[in-house]
């Protein structure tokens, strides 16, 4: 028997707990499903997190697998030995997963699971996990999930993640907004920033440590930076008019933002401190919603210099823009899958504005949204899913749907609830 | 006399009876909420009555009606709505930006904030955008008619701080606007 082990990560946040969680609804399905048991586990007392219904959420609501309902479960192993797999084959299972949480011997916990091939009766995955403290077990939960995903489909799983997004709530300049970072599956939600003025346009680091949003005070709009381990919050800039639009740079050293004070809205990119300020676009049109390559080479953003707005990209060292989007009335806020190849963006057309994702090497328009008024879209880390905001019937909402448009979730709490922002992975 | 304000000698006419209307209204019976008289004083859309003029001042010297209190109410006028993404100011709107520059050109010492705002369509940092263009064309139009840029500020709120939380055209159009807050 092979166990590997390796520390789970996790990302500790000091913020106030929100009331409101998000309430996920799932719809539509892949047709090429996996079919995977999740066996409870065998836990210790102390643990009442049922992990095995962390990961079987998960999995489900990707899409990409189809679980098997506890009461159809014949049997419920917890260790290899105990599995007769004659009986998981028989109910077209092909995938199996079982394990156990106990108590180490230094007072610590740790968690052991397996991933089975009952089609041969072959151990796919072992895991031993050593787990310091009870409130990291739903991320020891998400960090099994990312492994299966990643074992039986071959790309990254973004179950260990966060999603920032801001809610507003109350009207007119009894209006309070909140910038909330929740679990991907929209557990733990935390206010992480609460104000009467706007909040808008979260961004985080790529080490998700951080988290740049814009609010406003004074009389003027601000972009911060909020550290999450320890809640601490720095004005990165404060100029006359517009501060917003704050994108990082994939390697965390820079920030692209848009500020108006030598008169319009323009593109700049300056250092996480503060410093070295460029301009990057100078046009009497409104340039905004900036988003880096994922090789840092270069930007697009939105722009009404043609009249209405469309996608243009330009080199990181300046230079002429180039017109990105042709189909549609206007395109905006886009930003790129993180293979490159494709943008998702915010298309207008016969009046409406949906979710779309543009082939660059083919300029192949598909869209992904069937909203009136969806926005904010950016692909969940690994690529495989796309999040935005919608008009839902009791308000604003998150949802996402999976890039060949088969699968999708809603999520929505009390409120309006929009831009969402998903964390990458951990690394 | 009336030179900056150009158009105005029809809008006078129409101001006048105005304030005839709500000094007959008033006389004797003076309260807060002088609902007919404010009425025709709005719709009518003059807005600020120049403090000079000497007709008003006659009208408002009557029964305590003096030319400030009219100036006041032609300055409750404070917003310019505005097309879908556009942000020329229309001619029924020319008024507001004519009584705010009077204001303005006569209290030097007094500042006002221009608040651009979008309806939800578009994204909102583009709308963030849009509400500044549109608040830079009230500036413009204020600086226009001799008014020192130290005493206006442009804020920008996008679409973040709806007037009217509806989806239709009705509420949209009620949302596309520069509000003019004094300080």
């Amino acid at each position: 028997m092979r166990l590997i082990s390796l520390l789970a990560v996790v990302l500790c946040l000091l913020a106030v707990p929100a009331r409101a969680e998000l309430e996920i609804t799932v719809t539509g399905g892949d047709v090429s499903a996996l079919p995977i048991a999740i066996v409870p586990f065998t836990q210790v007392d102390e643990v009442q997190l049922d992990l095995a219904k962390v990961v079987d959420n998960d999995l489900s609501r990707s899409g990409r697998f189809r679980t098997l309902p506890r009461t159809d479960m014949l049997q419920k192993p917890s260790q290899v030995a105990q599995v007769d797999y004659g009986t998981w084959r028989a109910q077209g299972m092909d995938n199996l997963v079982i394990g156990q949480v106990g108590r180490t011997e230094t007072g610590g916990f740790f968690v052991r699971f397996f991933l089975l091939d009952t089609v041969n009766g072959k151990q796919i995955l072992g895991y031993d996990i050593p787990v310091r403290s009870l409130d990291q077990m739903r991320y020891v939960a998400h960090q099994i999930s990312d492994l299966i995903y990643e074992k039986l489909l071959g790309i990254p799983g973004y179950f260990n993640t966060k999603i920032a997004y801001v809610v507003a709530t109350g009207l007119g300049y009894q209006r309070n907004f909140q910038l909330v970072v929740a679990d991907a599956d929209g557990e733990n939600p935390r206010v992480v920033a609460t104000s009467r003025e706007p909040l808008m346009s979260p961004a985080w680091s790529p080490d998700r440590k951080q988290l740049a949003y814009v609010g406003y005070e004074r009389g003027r709009s601000a972009i911060y930076i909020h550290t999450l381990a320890t809640g601490q919050v720095r004005k990165l800039i404060n100029e006359k008019g517009i501060n917003g639009s704050p994108a990082w740079s994939p390697d965390g050293t820079r920030l692209a933002i848009t500020l108006s004070f030598e008169n319009n809205p323009d593109i700049y990119v300056l250092d996480v401190n503060g410093g070295n300020r460029r301009r990057l676009t100078d046009h009497y049109g409104i340039d905004t919603e900036p988003s880096w390559s994922p090789d840092g080479s270069k930007l697009i953003f939105t722009s009404d210099r043609g009249g209405a707005p469309q996608i243009y990209e330009v080199s990181v060292d300046g230079g002429d823009a180039r017109r990105v989007t042709f189909q549609g009335r206007q395109n905006l806020r886009a930003s790129y899958a993180p293979d490159g190849k494709s943008i998702v963006l915010v298309n207008l057309d016969a009046g409406r504005y949906r979710i779309a994702v543009l082939e660059l090497a083919t300029g192949d328009l598909r869209l992904l949204s069937d909203g009136r008024l969806d926005e904010s879209p950016s692909f969940a880390p690994g690529g495989a899913v796309v999040i935005y905001a919608t008009q839902g019937a009791r308000g604003a909402e998150l949802a996402t749907v999976s890039i060949d448009g088969r699968v999708r979730q809603s999520l929505r709490q009390a409120g309006d609830v929009r831009e969402p922002a998903w964390s990458p992975l951990a690394r | 006399m009336y030179k900056p304000m150009n158009k105005n000698v029809r809008l006078s006419l129409v101001l006048l009876s105005a304030l005839a209307l709500g000094a007959c209204a008033s006389s004797g019976k003076r309260t807060a909420d002088d609902g007919r008289a404010q009425g025709a004083a709005t719709q009518s859309g003059t807005a600020y009555n120049d403090n000079i003029s000497g007709s008003a001042s006659q009208i408002g010297g009557e029964g305590g009606y003096d030319a400030s209190v009219e100036a006041e109410r032609a300055l409750s006028t404070n917003i310019i709505y505005f097309d879908y993404d556009q942000s020329t100011i229309k001619p029924e709107y020319q008024s507001v930006v004519d009584s705010y520059a009077k204001y303005l050109a006569a209290n030097p010492a007094a500042k006002v904030r221009l608040e651009g705002h979008a309806d939800e369509r578009g994204t909102r940092e583009y709308n963030i955008g849009l509400g500044e263009r549109r608040a830079n064309s009230v500036q413009s139009a204020l600086t226009a008619q001799g008014v020192s840029s130290a005493q206006l500020s442009v804020i920008s709120y996008g679409e973040e701080r709806p007037a009217n939380l509806g989806h239709d055209e009705a509420s949209y159009a009620e949302n596309r606007r520069v509000q003019i807050i004094r300080q």
